[in-house]
């Protein structure tokens, strides 16, 4: 093997790629249409690409477009590949690497229940308010809190539930767009 | 439904085509109204329950020939003949559920091989898709990874746009084939015709116009290159004739030697001095060696695969690196280069040519720059790396080709093949001048290929000679296909070369098993001449290198289909060879003995 790092999953030999593996946002529009979705997800399990979130949704009925966003790890080079080989796809109408843009927003809901009583109950909602978490539904044993932000945030919030009585997490995946005037 | 409207008053005025009036039809005749209209006049398939409405049409339709197969993978095959040979989109028409699963070898065959088609399966009627019918499969699912992309007509108002749209996308940017899965009962439901220049087509394949800067500076790096190299592969002949002679004048004004892979042979002409051979596993010592040493490779329309770089952290380590696709996706997948120039290969070619003119009036060429390179391509090319033993006694297989090429050479000819040792040594021993005229599974590697592809050439061209150069193995896997030859009177030849056994497989475990030559060997072979007889064909046998030229021309004369089994020496290996998991300046010759560590270990990874 010619790789210092970790083997790789080929077992043709490769060049060491340059660069060290990052995370990476991609905007990818898409026409609405029946399978599209699989295409796009068809794809990136068959070249073996990572997904560690994937959002979508029609976000212009007129045009009949919907908005798919991804979340993927891999070195400069391999996020390049990733991108021409969605941008190939029929129904893909572009592809924005949205964490390119310094000034991206990026954004994230969950929900998250807990089940609890005495302190620790009163903890979680302690921790909620100063999360800006919102209680949707709450019994005398449970907590369904609401919480918006980038994932390092919710991230933090569902660590510190643990303790608390953490018992479910639903998460929508990332969104991004950018900030200001410009858009995509 | 009305079933007659007359043209919409919003139409165009200047469409003078459109004086028809817009009567609804059924989607079969619709089907065919727009394949009409698109060009085609050859479709090859197989009927099934789920495109009855579809035969029923073709039926009473003169303008459009159809060629039955026996297997729906020939009749993908036969269309990507038809495609290669023609530079035309290749039409199929098949079934549903086996149908479209039997011609999915073939779609993933021309996906790799960047092919144009339209592969039309019948589905169930809408009703009843999703409810494990009779013959019901999820074709658009499964085709999904193989095609280029595909469709499921959802009603038949909107199946001639699908089909416009369709062979927009099977024949621009890189080309593919393309499914449209219709079922049975948008067939029968009446809808409106919508004319090709009327139908939406997404704008989804973006050639851009060619960038000057990047043409600038490839043409300086030209000119400063002391040991170049031209890199071309089947882009150059997917993008048509215009290619092929852009490549020749790009050659000829800056004298750089040229060569290419499996898929681009004929592009350039192989009896052109500049002309390196195949690079490649099995390819020229001098085409390897100009890619392993040059300064400055400049790669037209081809993909850096596997079989042409070798190791990849040893391939060509000094050269800067030019490359030119139509896709931007092939450009830094597997190597990375220092010009990606993405466009059609001949126009960017023409560019560059005209860069190149425009640039040396000012500072004079130096016409000895290149001198002790040519030096050093002459040595490597008076290594003679194909030559063989030959042998007087038995039909050595690299001297059944040589002899095939010397009685063909004066004719229309048009080769194919199947995969395997055969393929090898008809690339390395068969030589082409024009392009279209090599037809191989390239990328996906099929056995069974080269027989329906040679039905597919030939139907396209009815008197041209048509050889698909077989090996044993291989051709038993579509040789229900005679059958159609006969058929539609199609004469094929198809030249076996015949050492009873898998032989590239057999290489391979002679070279990495050990010589465990596990069932690599064709027992039970049949009988070629009586099974060409049983096809109602000619069969023709040689043994012996004397009798090999007089049976040559019997099987050129004869005006039918033809089995010729050439019976070869059966231990004979492909040479030269990089083993892989070898770079390209190490190379295996013939006459070396192999043995089972010639390979390293990881090498022996590969396939």
């Amino acid at each position: 093997m010619t790789t210092d790092t970790a083997p790789s999953q080929s077992v043709y030999p490769v060049t060491r790629d340059e660069g060290a593996s990052s995370e990476a946002i991609l905007a990818v529009i898409v026409d609405n249409e029946p399978g599209v979705l699989a295409r796009v997800v068809g794809l990136i399990s068959a070249r073996g690409y990572n997904i560690e979130s994937l959002t979508v949704a029609e976000t212009d009925v007129e045009k009949h477009t919907s908005r798919i966003t991804i979340v993927t790890t891999g070195t400069p080079a391999k996020i390049e590949q990733i991108k021409a080989q969605l941008g190939r796809l029929v129904p893909v109408r572009r592809v924005i690497d949205v964490s390119r843009e310094a000034d991206a927003l990026e954004r994230e809901l969950a929900l998250i229940k807990v089940i609890n009583s005495g302190d620790h109950r009163l903890e979680s909602m302690r921790l909620a308010d100063i999360f800006r978490a919102r209680a949707l539904d709450t019994t005398h044993a449970s907590f369904v809190f609401e919480i918006t932000g980038a994932r390092d945030k919710i991230n933090a919030f569902i660590e510190l539930m643990k303790p608390l009585g953490l018992k479910e997490v639903s998460r929508t995946g990332v969104l991004s767009i950018r900030r200001g005037a410009e858009s995509d | 439904m009305p079933t007659a409207i007359s043209t919409s008053p919003l139409s165009r005025p200047a469409e003078a085509q459109d004086i028809r009036p817009r009567v609804a039809k059924a989607g079969a005749e619709l089907l065919l109204d727009a394949l009409e209209e698109q060009g085609v006049d050859l479709i090859f398939g197989y009927p099934g329950g789920a495109v009855l409405p579809i035969y029923d049409a073709l039926f009473k339709r003169d303008s459009i020939r159809h060629v039955m197969v026996r297997h729906e993978q020939g009749a993908v095959h036969a269309a990507e003949g038809y495609a290669r040979s023609t530079g035309k989109v290749g039409v199929v028409l098949v079934t549903s559920g086996p149908g479209a699963t039997n011609a999915v070898t073939g779609l993933a065959d021309a996906l790799l091989d960047s092919i144009p088609l339209v592969c039309i399966t019948g589905q169930v009627a809408r009703p009843l898709i999703g409810t494990d019918a009779f013959q019901e499969c999820d074709t658009v699912g499964i085709t999904r990874s193989c095609t280029k992309y595909n469709y499921l007509v959802p009603t038949a108002h909107k199946l001639s746009t699908i089909v416009h749209e369709a062979f927009h996308i099977a024949r621009n940017g890189r080309p593919g084939p393309v499914v449209i899965d219709i079922p049975k009962d948008v067939q029968f439901e009446q809808g409106l015709y919508t004319a090709r220049a009327d139908a939406q087509k997404r704008n989804c394949i973006v050639t851009p116009p060619v960038n000057q800067a990047q043409i600038e500076q490839t043409v300086e790096m030209m000119r400063h290159a002391r040991r170049p190299v031209l890199y071309t592969g089947g882009g150059v002949i997917n993008a048509g004739r215009r290619a092929s002679e852009a490549l020749r004048m790009l050659a000829r004004e800056t004298g750089f030697p040229v060569t290419s892979t499996l898929m681009g042979l004929g592009a350039f002409p192989a009896s052109d001095p500049q002309w390196l051979g195949m690079l490649g596993m099995h390819g020229s010592l001098e085409a390897n060696g100009a890619m392993h040493d040059c300064d400055l490779m400049i790669a037209i329309g081809a993909r850096f695969d596997d079989r042409i770089t070798g190791r990849l952290d040893a391939f060509s380590p000094n050269s800067r690196k030019v490359h030119i696709d139509i896709d931007p996706s092939s450009i830094n997948k597997n190597v990375r280069v220092d010009i990606g120039i993405v466009g059609n290969a001949g126009e960017v070619m023409e560019a560059i040519v005209a860069e190149w003119r425009r640039r040396r009036r000012p500072e004079p060429h130096d016409g000895a720059r290149l001198d002790s390179w040519r030096a050093q391509i002459a040595k490597w090319r008076n290594r003679k790396s194909f030559s063989f033993e030959n042998c007087d006694r038995q039909i050595k297989p690299q001297f059944a080709i040589e002899r095939l090429f010397a009685l063909t050479r004066d004719r229309n000819v048009y080769v194919t093949t199947e995969v395997g040792q055969h393929q090898m040594w008809a690339a390395q021993h068969f030589h082409f001048d024009e392009p279209n005229r090599w037809m191989t599974s390239g990328g996906l590697g099929t056995m069974g290929y080269g027989l329906p592809a040679a039905i597919g050439v030939q139907a396209a061209h009815r008197d041209a000679l048509v050889i698909d150069i077989a090996g044993d193995a291989s051709v038993q896997m579509t040789m229900q296909e005679m059958s159609t030859a006969v058929q539609h009177d199609l004469p094929v030849k198809i030249f076996i070369l015949n050492n009873a056994y898998l032989g590239m497989v057999r290489q391979w475990q002679e070279l990495l098993h050990g010589g465990r030559y596990s069932h690599s060997y064709s027992d039970s072979l049949p009988d070629f001449v009586k099974l060409a007889e049983a096809y109602g064909c000619v069969g023709l046998r040689a043994r012996t290198p004397a009798e090999l030229d007089a049976k040559i021309i019997e099987m050129i004369e004869v005006k039918k289909p033809v089995l010729f089994d050439c019976v070869v020496t059966r231990e004979e290996n492909v040479f030269p060879m990089i083993p892989s998991g070898a770079a390209h300046n190490e190379m295996l010759f013939g006459g070396h003995h192999v043995s089972g560590d010639e390979i390293s270990e990881e090498g022996r990874a590969l396939v």
